[in-house]
């Protein structure tokens, strides 16, 4: 099993009053909520985090992109992976990823990541998520009803300037250019492996399935909630005779491990409730832009729904994500986190246990760990990271060992490999 | 309240409904926020002294084909088409909010194809220092109160008619909601106000005293934008959809102006 360390790099100092005093972490969070010289430390912070996650030996180490968004400081997560990229040697960048549709021309997308990949000899993975409704069509003014007609084709155009190898004319429903031909181009051949995040839309499995992408799964509320949606998803892989290749599949988890469980919940819920109440404090006017959702997959929900309150003595199956709204309502505080199985907490043997059992049910090869999360300090970060790399990751390793990861980067060799000098870690610069 | 008649007409390959009701010369509505997923009083009140003409723009209720149409040029062409296969070439035109701003296009660039026009409340201008409301960021529960001075009357229109399909029904109210948003996101603003000038019709605005989406400020700006100008009637007691909340008076002001 692959064990990806990520970061969504929140903002850590939201007032404890935030959740009652503003109406939403997203979209229009206040700025006088930012002080630029906090953040500072924060950035500083994070990327020593990333960094050090690196040196405790996880497989990649990963970022994402969002906008106006008080628990995710990457609008643009491309340079933190260059600046991760200059300051690690054989750790994967994960770039979960650039939402394909806010970039004009999205030709930008194939330069950058091209760029990345060069830096970093060939460690990049390259991820193709739509956006939340909240960064894309409220931050960006991106219109709801052609984002994934728009997401579609700029896949499509990133795809051709990663692998043709003449200059080309794009003549797109959206996107026209002349000349498409990128400087740099990206060291993986034919192009670096591509994830796609997404929830429970059988469309998004279908399309990545199609192309042999993977597919992950980006819940914060833990692998008892994520049952329907994977199992729909690997019904779906069935349907479309694709073997259930645990490396298909991705989906994050948020962890923390201590010595014993009750350290660990003394340790890890203040962050949680952190997390849970200030950093997911969503206005729901964001959440649901029309024609955001496909209509198929309305449908689907819309159909289940029927089904449920038509059947409300036996459970029916749904193969859709639960609403964030809902799990919200549920996780108030460090009791109902846990009770729920947001977060996965306890000692080293109870994380590896339930982890186990996370991977085989969901059947998930490629597991994405939130091991910083709320305002977690730095020395708590490194405690968590450093303890489940000693003493969990070792026992996770061989799971799905028969299984061959072919959405794993191939960078370049040793000996091809550019040597990174030492950081001199240089005197602050004197104030003028 | 008896039904009207119900057609379809052709755009772009999708099936356009038209409804038509009354007699005398021919009168045709394009609807607000939301379409019309019902017959209304208001169209009554047109179809007492006119034959009044409803066809629903693609993707609003009784439409589809929105998701085709890319660019304003292709909205402009395919109401365009919607209006002369409605049999409406040369009629009196009235179109509320969403509907509004369409019939001030058609006027604009193609004059000879109205008589006179009136528009309630229309989309389509955006004033950074007297915003319109954001249609598509609203908790559910908003949007009725929004829209209609008495949000219980938008309510009755969106109400799951018993025997309709449920999944469908609710489907085809955002749809209607998803067509306004790919029209007009995320401002509203289509730079109408450069249309404007080449109206010729003689020009009724209405507006709801209790609209709380458009301000009041955009229907003098509409009107200095207009060579012949216009005339600007408030309706008291109604809000956006002015139609809704108050169909007798909104009927009688456009009676008037055409005449």
């Amino acid at each position: 099993m692959k064990m990806l360390w990520f970061h969504l790099m929140p903002y850590t100092e939201l007032p404890d009053d935030f959740k009652e005093k503003h109406p939403s972490v997203w979209v229009d969070i206040h700025s006088s909520l930012f002080d630029p010289k906090r953040a500072h430390h924060m950035y500083n912070d994070f990327l020593d985090e990333l960094e050090y996650a690196a040196e405790c030996g996880y497989d990649a180490i990963c970022c994402n992109e969002h906008h106006s968004n008080g628990y995710g400081l990457m609008p643009s997560p491309n340079l933190i992976a260059t600046a991760l990229a200059r300051r690690t040697t054989d750790t994967a960048i994960c770039v979960m990823g650039n939402s394909l549709a806010l970039y004009n021309p999205p030709t930008r997308v194939a330069e950058e990541f091209a760029m990345i990949d060069c830096i970093s000899g060939g460690r990049l993975i390259a991820g193709f998520p739509v956006g939340t409704p909240m960064d894309t069509t409220y931050a960006y003014g991106a219109n709801p009803s052609q984002l994934r007609e728009r997401y579609n084709e700029a896949h499509d155009l990133v795809m051709r300037a990663w692998q043709e190898k003449d200059t080309f004319a794009f003549n797109g429903r959206f996107n026209q250019q002349r000349y498409v031909n990128i400087w740099p181009r990206p060291i993986q051949e034919p192009h670096p492996p591509i994830w796609i995040p997404g929830a429970g839309s059988v469309e998004t499995w279908r399309w990545a399935a199609e192309r042999d992408y993977v597919f992950c799964y980006l819940s914060y509320y833990g692998y008892k909630m994520a049952q329907n949606v994977m199992k729909g998803f690997w019904a779906e892989m069935d349907r479309l005779g694709k073997d259930r290749n645990p490396y298909r599949a991705g989906f994050a988890q948020v962890v923390g491990v201590a010595e014993s469980r009750q350290q660990a919940m003394d340790l890890y819920t203040e962050p949680a409730e952190y997390f849970y109440g200030r950093c997911l404090h969503v206005d729901p006017r964001f959440a649901a832009p029309p024609g955001y959702t496909t209509e198929a997959t309305q449908r689907a929900g819309l159909e289940s729904q029927v089904k449920m309150a038509a059947d409300a003595s036996k459970a029916s199956p749904s193969t859709q994500a639960p609403s964030a709204m809902k799990m919200q309502m549920l996780a108030r505080d460090m009791k109902g986190i846990v009770d729920n199985g947001y977060v996965i907490v306890g000692s080293p043997d109870d994380v590896t246990d339930q982890l186990m059992e996370l991977a085989k049910t969901l059947n998930i090869g490629q597991l994405m760990l939130l091991m910083q999360f709320g305002n977690m300090s730095k020395d708590l970060t490194k405690y968590n990271t450093r303890l489940f790399a000693e003493k969990v990751m070792p026992r996770l390793k061989p799971l799905f060992a028969e299984w061959e990861n072919k959405w794993w980067p191939k960078p370049l060799r040793g000996a091809e490999r550019a040597s990174l000098p030492a950081f001199a870690g240089s005197a602050p610069v004197a104030a003028e | 309240m008896s039904e009207p008649t119900t057609t379809t007409v052709d755009v772009n390959g999708h099936a356009c409904r038209v409804w038509t009701k009354g007699s005398g010369p021919k009168i045709g509505f394009l609807a607000g926020f939301g379409g019309l997923p019902r017959w209304i009083p208001f169209l009554d009140r047109l179809a007492e002294s006119r034959t009044v003409v409803v066809p629903s723009m693609p993707g609003f209720p009784g439409a589809t084909g929105h998701n085709i149409l890319d660019t304003h040029l292709d909205w402009l062409v395919a109401v365009r088409t919607l209006l002369e296969e409605a049999g409406l070439d040369g009629a009196d035109l009235v179109g509320s909010s969403v509907g509004g701003s369409f019939v001030a296009e058609i006027a604009a660039l193609w004059p000879q194809s109205v008589r006179r026009i009136a528009m309630i409340a229309p989309f389509g201008l955006f004033d950074e220092k007297d915003p319109a409301a954001d249609v598509w960021a609203q908790r559910a529960d908003d949007v009725p109160g929004l829209l209609c001075a008495d949000g219980e009357i938008y309510k009755e229109l969106k109400a799951m008619p018993t025997g309709a399909n449920s999944v469908e029904w609710l489907i085809e109210q955002t749809r209607a909601a998803e067509a306004a948003a790919r029209i007009f996101w995320p401002l509203g603003n289509t730079k109408l106000e450069r249309r404007l000038p080449f109206i010729k019709a003689p020009t009724l605005l209405i507006w709801g005293k209790a609209d709380r989406v458009m301000p009041r400020g955009y229907a003098d700006r509409i009107a200095k934008a207009i060579p012949g100008g216009a005339k600007i009637t408030m309706i008291a007691g109604a809000g956006h959809l002015a139609e809704l909340d108050q169909p007798d008076a909104v009927a009688k002001a456009v009676l008037e102006h055409v005449g």
